[in-house]
């Protein structure tokens, strides 16, 4: 099964304010869009990042081609936990996922 | 109609000069920079000090003081220092005096303030004025009490303050990123949501166009909508780099809270004028019923102490996992028997660089690489401690063999002494905002002739 990110344009993520976290797929086509909508579950990603699926806010944005998701932080930026201060190591976990 | 010039997405990014000198020519009404976030995290804010370097600060801001001069038009940067406290209001006022002084220049400055005092954040938490936004972290009178340095984000009412005055250059400490764009706009009678929309778009320079790295845009906003054009050579807007920047660092696309109201893009139409520039109508400005401003604070969280040992040996590589585990469960032992310490005392973590630094226990891919490197990230009460652990971690990373039967190995340190002093580190504590009967209750405004 191809990975997500070779379906796609492009997948980001990034700090919104020190306390959540939001991850921008750029889909790039209707079909990839299509295909990203219907064959990525918000529990899939739920899964992937270990967060309960309800602290997932998930946007499917049709005019742009781009599915979006915003979580809480799981370790608030910065804190001696946390692993990643801008938050953009989160994309490639996303990209790496298999697509039907 | 009011033309917003925005050099670039912070002051210390840099900027196309050529492009630049274009928007310089087409008459700006306000030059508007951004001068931080809390994006490089909260030992900003915690220190009150700048990110950027103050000589590469202070060649890009002599560059604006000049454009600023030639389009005889008021420069204004909000969150000067990266953080927006007063002690990086008057660095960043310094600097301005000596590129002032060094370029046979004067200006009325206007300078807004935005740091709070504790009394001012504890009372009005204690009358119910200070709301938690969503996933806040818990707050009381003593965290309050706690932090460093706490500021409140400006927005586009004390920023009209500034500009009232008849200023030249505005530096304001902490703003919204998008209150020093949409302030000159909303005071003409511009659309309130294209002001508002348009600031959004324009708030990180060229990074809604499709050069993100050429900086310079020029934003028109009038009665119905604004346009938006990147001015570097080979720099292009169109439709998609437009409507996708409301994506970026947001959690909610369509939605964006900022003092007195909110801007809600679900209606906004996008048009290709050329192949340049992006019309955008529709947007649409909500007022809110209380006038409240954002809190941000930090605190000191610990002190850190680091080490870094790189592993090369292919064996030790393929079985790095078992070996930090190992080396974790040792040095806690030693750390309680030498310093009398339990795990709940002090943190120490082992990140394996080349494996799962950046991603912990999330990562999926397994595969062995090259070499590993192992940071041990001690954080205590005291620095004094910090470095204890680090002593005591340093021996098993030079040389703790895999099994007992073999030759003691030893392992590359890339620096002497091995362990980093990382001294103080700070948290974000708020999450908040706090209501004002009115905009300039909690921030200061002061014009100096310089």
């Amino acid at each position: 099964m191809p990975e997500l990110g070779s379906i796609v344009e492009k997948v980001r993520s990034k700090n919104a304010g020190p306390f959540w976290l939001t991850v921008d797929i750029f889909c790039g086509s209707p079909e990839a869009y299509a295909r990203i909508v219907n064959g990525l579950s918000t529990d899939r990603v739920a899964r992937l990042f270990k967060v309960e699926e309800a602290t997932l806010k998930r946007f499917d944005i049709a005019d742009l081609n781009v599915v979006k998701f915003s979580l809480p932080r799981p370790a608030i930026q910065g804190t001696a936990h946390d692993r990643d201060m801008h938050g953009a190591g989160w994309a490639p976990l996303l990209a790496e996922l298999e697509i039907n | 109609m009011t033309r917003i010039l925005i050099p670039s997405g912070a002051l210390g990014l840099g900027y196309d000069a050529d492009a630049l000198a274009r928007g310089v020519a087409a008459k700006p009404d306000l030059i508007a920079i951004d001068g931080g976030s809390t994006d490089s995290g909260p030992s900003y804010l915690g220190r009150g000090v700048s990110k950027y370097s103050r000589a590469g600060t202070k060649a890009e801001w002599k560059g604006l003081i000049v454009a600023r001069a030639e389009a005889g038009c008021p420069l204004v940067i909000g969150t000067a220092g990266t953080c927006g406290a007063d002690s990086t209001v008057e660095w960043l006022y310094e600097i301005t005096v000596e590129a002032l002084a060094e370029l046979g220049l004067s200006a009325k400055i206007a300078v807004v303030k935005s740091e709070q005092p504790k009394e001012r954040v504890g009372s009005a938490l204690t009358v119910g004025g200070v709301t938690p936004l969503p996933h806040a972290p818990e707050i009381s009178a003593d965290l309050i009490e706690s932090t460093t340095h706490i500021v409140a984000l400006a927005g586009a009412e004390q920023i009209a303050e500034a500009l009232r005055t008849g200023a030249d250059i505005v530096i304001a400490g902490r703003t919204t990123d998008t209150a020093i764009i949409a302030a000159l706009p909303l005071m003409r009678g511009d659309h309130a949501g294209a002001a508002w929309h348009a600031a959004k778009i324009g708030e990180c320079g060229a990074l809604c166009a499709t050069n993100p790295q050429s900086g310079v845009i020029q934003i028109d906003i009038d009665a119905e909508g604004f346009t938006v054009t990147p001015l570097a050579d080979g720099a292009h807007c169109t439709p998609h780099t437009v409507s996708a920047h409301m994506l970026y660092e947001n959690s909610d696309p369509f939605i964006l809270y900022e003092p007195g109201g909110h801007l809600d893009v679900t209606a906004a139409k996008y048009t290709a004028l050329d192949d340049t520039s992006v019309r955008v109508t529709g947007s649409v400005w909500v007022p809110s019923d209380r006038y409240t401003v954002k809190l941000e604070g930090a605190r000191v969280a610990g002190y850190q102490t680091l080490l870094l040992a790189t592993v090369r040996d292919r064996r030790y590589v393929e079985n790095i996992r078992a070996w930090v585990d190992d080396i974790a469960r040792r040095h806690a032992q030693r750390v309680a028997n030498r310093m009398g310490l339990g795990p709940e005392e002090y943190s120490c973590e082992l990140r394996i660089v080349g494996v799962e630094a950046t991603l912990g226990a999330l990562e999926t891919r397994c595969e062995a690489p090259a070499e590993a490197g192992v940071m041990g990230i001690i954080t205590a009460p005291t620095q004094e401690r910090a470095n204890e652990i680090g002593k005591l971690l340093n021996p098993f990373l030079l040389h703790h063999p895999l099994t007992r039967e073999e030759e003691q190995p030893t392992f590359a340190f890339p620096f002497s002494p091995a362990e980093i002093d990382r001294g103080a580190i700070y948290e974000f504590c708020l999450n908040h905002v706090m209501e004002l009967d009115n905009p300039m209750d909690a921030f200061s405004l002061e014009v100096r002739d310089a």
